[in-house]
């Protein structure tokens, strides 16, 4: 029986779309894995260091101390993204399995997700360097063993509570909230949580009780599922009421309006989409990071615009780059349909546009950070309009990766999107405008420096009908391509 | 209306369709049948240009398809669900349709009324998205949307599989209303070969990608078929 559960898996492991492509993207693929595995296995190495000379205290106990915060946001992340066991269980439902068995092959399924994985590249190495450091090795192991039971625990609350957006955001909110009110030294959470995983260590065999929990909650998981398993239950697709919305007022902008009008819709009533816009709108704090000196390699002047192009561009970046692909559902329709190319490619240069527009007025906070601060902004604004929603959409034309807009499965990225075009693509978006900056900066000013990738940005405006009638021909050479590669699911 | 001129499609070594000449006069009500893999709905994505033809072209009332953009305003089509947008309401998709052919709420307010028993109170008011219809109502809204802005060709792809028997017989009198007219250009596939003589005037016969036979609708053609198809 579990010979026939795995060979289905790794079939369809092996022959997933994303799997067949190109040989040296798989390369680069195993590249990308490696290094990923590499750094986390170096921070684990090198974080038992980097604490004991910070002076903050026993590596240990400091982990200890946070780690609640890294339980919480490993619960968030997983909420986010961890893709449910749900699916593929319909094909086996009829067939002579006990379900007992379904259900624990797909909960089974999970423990080696990547969700859970990903956690022993950071602790594995942390452990070994504590044991090498004369910790003591019962007392070490009990810790790492209860802390593992922990994420897995995670792992099988995320399965229940899947989909109870109440629950998630409640928890979300109160996440921040605690770290908010530790920064702000009004109550620090971590000393009621430290002791608990404390005890993991001094007393090793407290490790116990996690597992126990970890083993209720692995029981309960399965007694859900198992009563939920009905097509018409736990499988069923999460229907929706829908509200027609009537967004009238966009009509006075004729067909663009009516394009308008389904855009939002689209964002609004699809989660994938709504994930891109949300994350495009924490592009906005990203500068931050820059302007409050926060870190000290970001105070070269360069990188203020480098702040500005992605404190405005968020949108852009995030929703922009994926154009026509949001439409892959449907795009035969809109081939087909009454529609001229130019019409559909300005409806989307518009939005982008106007979401640069809100972006930066909503950044107008960083005033507070002097006048200059927010000039980088403008003109991050103005490249962004004059130049860069070109060439998100010049670059849409490349991306032929269809987007399931009810799933959000990849959202943070998609090996496919990732190619060779695209990719040279971002140079002009991002280093470009820095190279415009520098000149200016090093020849004449700083303000030089600022009014000439302003001046690159309005140029570009000025250009619009000519770039577009440049695009339109690579979207329409590339429209079979890109209709045959939406079909593929 | 239209005409197809020494059309192929091959992918690989493979030809999918092979049509030397086909003329599709204004005003027919044209039927395409043939068994699974024949070319049916390779024809119709060429001619609404969803797909690059390898040789020959088809024009569309004087405009090449695959050339220019100009067939759009008077021709519409529902192939499958990827015409359709799932999350739109059935009224929001049919408002949106009808705005891209110029036709304002009223106007599509105005042809839904005629399509109330059709609908059969599943489809308005449902307070649904599109993607949570049953697989029959979405081709219900596909079908009507396609009705939208007088169009003067009309393609459907197999718009009677899935369907319940009432609903069959409901868009079989639709469908020759609407052939009815002189102005419109119908054109039907479909495997069901005795709605197929029901409907149309002409019903054409592919066979692996070629035309196999083209023949005028009369009280014979439905043993033909059967003929041919069963032998």
């Amino acid at each position: 029986m579990l010979k026939h559960f795995i060979g289905l898996q790794w079939k369809s492991f092996y022959r997933s779309a994303s799997f067949k492509t190109e040989i040296w993207f798989k390369i680069l693929m195993g590249l990308g894995a490696l290094w990923f595995i590499f750094t986390f296995t170096m921070l684990g190495v090198g974080s038992f260091y980097i604490i004991e000379k910070s002076g903050l205290g026993d590596p240990l106990r400091v982990v200890n101390r946070f780690m609640v915060y890294y339980l919480a946001f490993d619960l968030v992340f997983r909420y986010m993204l961890q893709k449910m066991p749900v699916t593929n269980i319909k094909p086996l439902l009829y067939l002579p399995f006990k379900k007992s068995q379904v259900v624990n092959y797909s909960l089974g399924k999970t423990i080696i997700s990547f969700f859970n994985i990903a956690h022993a590249f950071f602790f594995i190495p942390f452990s070994v360097v504590l044991l090498i450091e004369g910790y003591d090795p019962l007392q070490v192991i009990g810790w790492h063993l209860g802390l593992m039971a922990l994420f897995y625990c995670n792992n099988f609350i995320n399965i229940m509570v899947n989909n109870k957006d109440g629950v998630f955001y409640v928890f979300a909110a109160l996440f921040i909230l605690a770290g908010a009110s530790q920064y702000y030294q009004w109550f620090d959470i971590t000393l009621y949580t430290q002791p608990v995983f404390d005890f993991l260590y001094d007393l090793p065999w407290t490790a116990i009780v996690p597992w126990l929990i970890l083993a209720g909650l692995y029981f309960s998981a399965f007694a859900y599922f198992k009563k939920h398993m009905y097509l018409d239950g736990g499988l069923a697709k999460k229907q929706s009421e829908a509200k027609t919305e009537n967004l009238e007022w966009l009509d006075r902008f004729g067909n663009l309006g009516t394009f308008l009008k389904n855009d939002i819709k689209l964002i609004k009533r699809n989660k994938r989409s709504r994930t891109a816009v949300i994350m495009g709108f924490f592009f906005i704090f990203y500068g931050l990071l820059f302007f409050t000196s926060a870190i000290e390699v970001y105070d070269g002047p360069f990188w203020k615009i480098f702040a500005g192009i992605f404190v405005t561009g968020g949108f852009l970046f995030s929703f922009g780059q994926y154009v026509p692909s949001w439409d892959s559902s449907y795009y035969p329709l809109m081939m087909s349909q009454n529609i001229k190319y130019r019409e559909y490619l300005s409806s989307k240069w518009y939005l982008v546009i106007i979401a640069t527009i809100i972006s930066t007025i909503l950044a107008s906070f960083y005033l507070y950070f002097g006048w200059e601060a927010y000039v980088a902004v403008l003109v991050g604004a103005i490249y962004n309009i004059g130049i860069n929603s070109y060439l998100v959409l010049w670059g849409g034309a490349y991306v032929k990766t269809p987007i399931e807009l009810t799933s959000n499965k990849k959202a943070f990225g998609d090996k496919q999107a990732f190619n060779a075009k695209t990719l040279l693509l971002t140079l002009p978006k991002l280093v470009l405008p820095i190279g415009i900056y520098a000149i200016g900066h090093f020849l004449i000013n700083p303000v030089a420096g600022y009014l000439f990738v302003a001046i690159f940005g309005l140029l570009g405006f000025a250009f619009k009908e000519k770039v577009f009638t440049m695009i339109e021909g690579i979207y329409k050479k590339e429209k079979y391509k890109t209709l045959q590669a939406y079909k593929q699911k | 209306m239209i005409s197809v001129h020494n059309l192929t499609k091959t992918y690989g070594q493979q030809t999918v369709l092979n049509i030397d000449k086909l003329e599709i006069p204004k005003g027919q009500s044209f039927g395409l049948v043939g068994n699974n893999g024949a070319g049916k709905t390779t024809l119709f994505s060429l001619l609404l240009d969803l797909i690059q033809p390898s040789s020959g072209h088809i024009v569309n009332n004087d405009v090449q398809v695959d050339q220019s953009e100009a067939w759009k305003p008077f021709t519409s089509a529902f192939i499958d669900e990827s015409f359709l947008i799932g999350y739109l309401t059935p009224e929001e998709y049919f408002y949106f349709i009808g705005e891209l052919r110029g036709r304002n709420k009223a106007d599509v307010d105005a042809l839904l009324s005629n399509f109330t028993d059709f609908f059969h109170d599943e489809i308005l008011g449902q307070k649904k998205y599109l993607r949570d219809l049953s697989k029959g109502n979405q081709k219900k809204v596909g079908i009507v949307a396609s009705f939208i802005g007088n169009p003067e060709v009309v393609i459907l792809d197999e718009p009677f599989a899935n369907l319940d028997p009432t609903t069959q017989i409901r868009l079989k009198g639709i469908i020759k209303d609407l052939a009815a007219k002189e102005e419109v250009t119908v054109l039907v596939s479909s495997h069901d070969l005795i709605h197929v003589t029901e409907v149309c005037e002409r019903i054409v016969v592919l066979n692996k990608g070629e035309i196999v036979r083209d023949i005028h609708t009369s009280t014979e053609t439905l043993k033909e078929l059967e003929t041919f198809f069963g032998g």
